[in-house]
């Protein structure tokens, strides 16, 4: 039993393996084991392994499928639905890039068991368009797994079934909001529903429908293959399992590292070849462009869901952007608002207007332009338009999270740029 | 030009498998320009026929989704990366080559319909900072500097 059980089989260029590669490897033993057990067992054993949900909210995932009704006591006719999400697309995330591309059959795998525990009888995988080689991946382990009655009708002998798709996204960073991608997956522009009714009364066309981030469905097999104790006996903090860390930004060699939950960001800089720059650390992002900025002081901090929101930021997708000390967090806040506004469904006006405006001043800031009252717009839009609830979705309550914290931290830098531009460029600072 | 019946199959096996002329509206739209490189006014016409929905419906999709392209675009399509990750491994110094060498900015297309050149972000290519996907595939380049950008150029479809 690996210390690395969602990576340990990826071959370093990423060749996926055929099925009988993957079976050869344990593949689809979990499967077996879970389709002996009853759905309520197979949530209990989830339940009992504190796995939080990898796509950014951390929301535990079996209290996320506690919530689907067997159909049959849902209110009108069809199927529970699983979509897996495939549309990775936030500032400083690859790590589902390669889970689709070198380990498309361990998605199947957890895709058929959260399926069997949700009683979903149709998955989804969806998929940002950019990721042809996932795409290609996941298309082809299906109808490998479904020529082996692996998918498709009577699984095994167990009785359940389901049928498996892959569908390709065309681009927009709301897709990968839950209620977002459902509307897109019913033929609509991805703009987020209001909650309630949540996906699991109402989602996909109006049924129970569950959706779990890529990463998420991948660890589920090792839960079914080794234990929940086991599992959580992976981590060091109360999180279950080990985390598919991404590092990124002034390191010497970026990559993915998966490591027990609860890893700290020195270790996981130390594991990717140290600091780049001029090797002093200024602050880091621990879960990818929506999260709030960490310093030095928080290094040792175990980054998993429960102590980056102690400390004031947000674990995310656990996708780290690192800054030394030459790198200035007002630039990376400008490309990130800049992407924010951009990707904006364009529902809600203060996302749709504020996330421009915030932006422009970012640009101005960082070239000399801004005037001292900009300040106060950055403040006043962090702070009125961030919390939770001014708009349908977090979009801008995630985009808000690093200018906060920024502001909050470097407050000097940012008076500093009113004085002609970037002080670190200019090579004052 | 009607719509050609290899591409009126796909359509109609998109439409079986994800449950209708509306849920595979998305999908029709990307084989299109899979099959063609962009989505012209006539093509719209001729698939929101064959899904029996009004061609409105079908555009409303079109432009909301960003990598759907309702102008025509170059033989070579490069998607680069405008992201944090990037921009802290030198994409400035990449974008500032790429428009200089081929005389165009975000947005547009060489003159002689070579290239196109977009802004997106985030890639998931961080591991590979500054990263720009590149050609029909999409194929993920990266680390990119100024100086490789002539033999990638050139090497594109």
């Amino acid at each position: 039993m690996s210390e690395t059980p969602m990576t340990g089989r990826a071959r370093p260029d990423r060749t996926p393996h055929s099925l009988a590669e993957w079976r050869a490897e344990a593949g689809y033993e979990a499967v077996e084991r879970a389709l002996k057990l009853t759905p309520a067992q197979v949530l209990d054993r989830v339940d009992q392994a504190n796995l939080n949900g990898r796509g950014g909210a951390g929301f535990p995932a079996a209290q996320k499928w506690k919530f689907m009704a067997d159909p049959a006591e849902a209110p009108g006719t069809g199927p529970n639905y699983l979509i897996v999400n495939g549309d990775e697309m936030e500032p400083g995330a690859f790590k589902d890039r390669f889970l689709l591309e070198a380990l498309p059959h361990q998605v199947i795998e957890g895709a058929i068991i959260t399926a069997y525990a949700t009683h979903a009888t149709v998955a989804y995988v969806l998929i940002r368009d950019e990721y042809r080689p996932g795409i290609a991946a996941m298309k082809r382990a299906i109808a490998e797994a479904e020529a082996a009655g692996l998918l498709g009708r009577d699984i095994l002998g167990s009785g359940f079934s389901l049928t498996m798709k892959v569908k390709p996204s065309a681009g927009r960073y709301i897709v990968g909001e839950e209620t977002a991608l459902i509307e897109s997956l019913e033929g609509k522009r991805a703009v987020p529903r209001k909650r309630p009714p949540f996906p699991a009364q109402s989602g996909l066309f109006g049924r129970p429908t569950t959706v779990n981030n890529v990463e998420t469905i991948s660890l589920v097999p090792h839960i079914l293959a080794n234990g929940p104790q086991w599992f959580r006996a992976l981590s060091r903090t109360e999180e279950g399992g080990t985390k598919l860390y991404a590092v990124s930004g002034r390191v010497n060699k970026p990559g993915l590292i998966e490591a027990p939950m609860g890893t700290t960001a020195r270790e996981l800089i130390e594991r990717s070849g140290g600091l780049s720059g001029n090797g002093k650390l200024r602050c880091f992002q621990p879960g990818g462009g929506a999260s709030g900025f960490l310093e030095e002081a928080e290094l040792d901090l175990p980054l998993d869901f429960g102590h980056c929101k102690t400390a004031g930021s947000m674990f995310g997708t656990g996708t780290m952007i690192v800054l030394d000390q030459t790198a200035c967090p007002i630039g990376v806040l400008a490309r990130h608002q800049r992407f924010y506004a951009r990707e904006s469904c364009g529902w809600c006006t203060p996302c749709r207007d504020g996330l421009p405006w915030v932006a422009r001043i970012l640009d101005a800031l960082e070239e000399g332009t801004a005037e001292p009252g900009d300040l106060e717009i950055l403040r006043m839009t962090a702070a009125e338009a961030g919390p939770r609830g001014r708009s349908f979705c977090d979009l801008m309550g995630g985009a808000m999270a690093p200018l906060a914290t920024g502001l909050a931290r470097f407050g000097d830098l940012f008076e500093a740029h009113l004085d002609g531009g970037c002080p670190i460029r200019r090579g004052v600072l | 030009m009607s719509l050609p019946e290899p591409l009126a199959e796909d359509i109609r096996a998109a439409m079986d498998s994800f449950g209708g002329a509306r849920p595979a509206m998305l999908e029709s739209l990307r084989l299109i320009q899979h099959a063609e490189g962009w989505v012209s006014d006539a093509r719209l016409a001729e698939v929101a026929e064959l899904l029996g929905v009004t061609p409105a419906e079908l555009d409303n999709l079109a432009t909301f989704y960003s990598m759907i392209f309702r102008r025509p675009v170059g033989e070579t399509v490069i998607l680069l990366c405008d992201g944090a990750s990037c921009w802290l491994n030198g994409a400035d110094a990449v974008r500032d080559a790429v428009m200089a060498r081929l005389g165009i900015g975000f947005g547009e297309t060489t003159g002689d319909g070579k290239y196109t050149l977009i802004n997106c972000a985030c890639l998931g290519g961080c591991d590979h900072a500054p990263a720009a996907a590149v050609g029909r595939d999409r194929r993920l380049v990266g680390p990119l500097a100024p100086e490789d950008l002539a033999p990638l150029l050139e090497a594109a479809p």
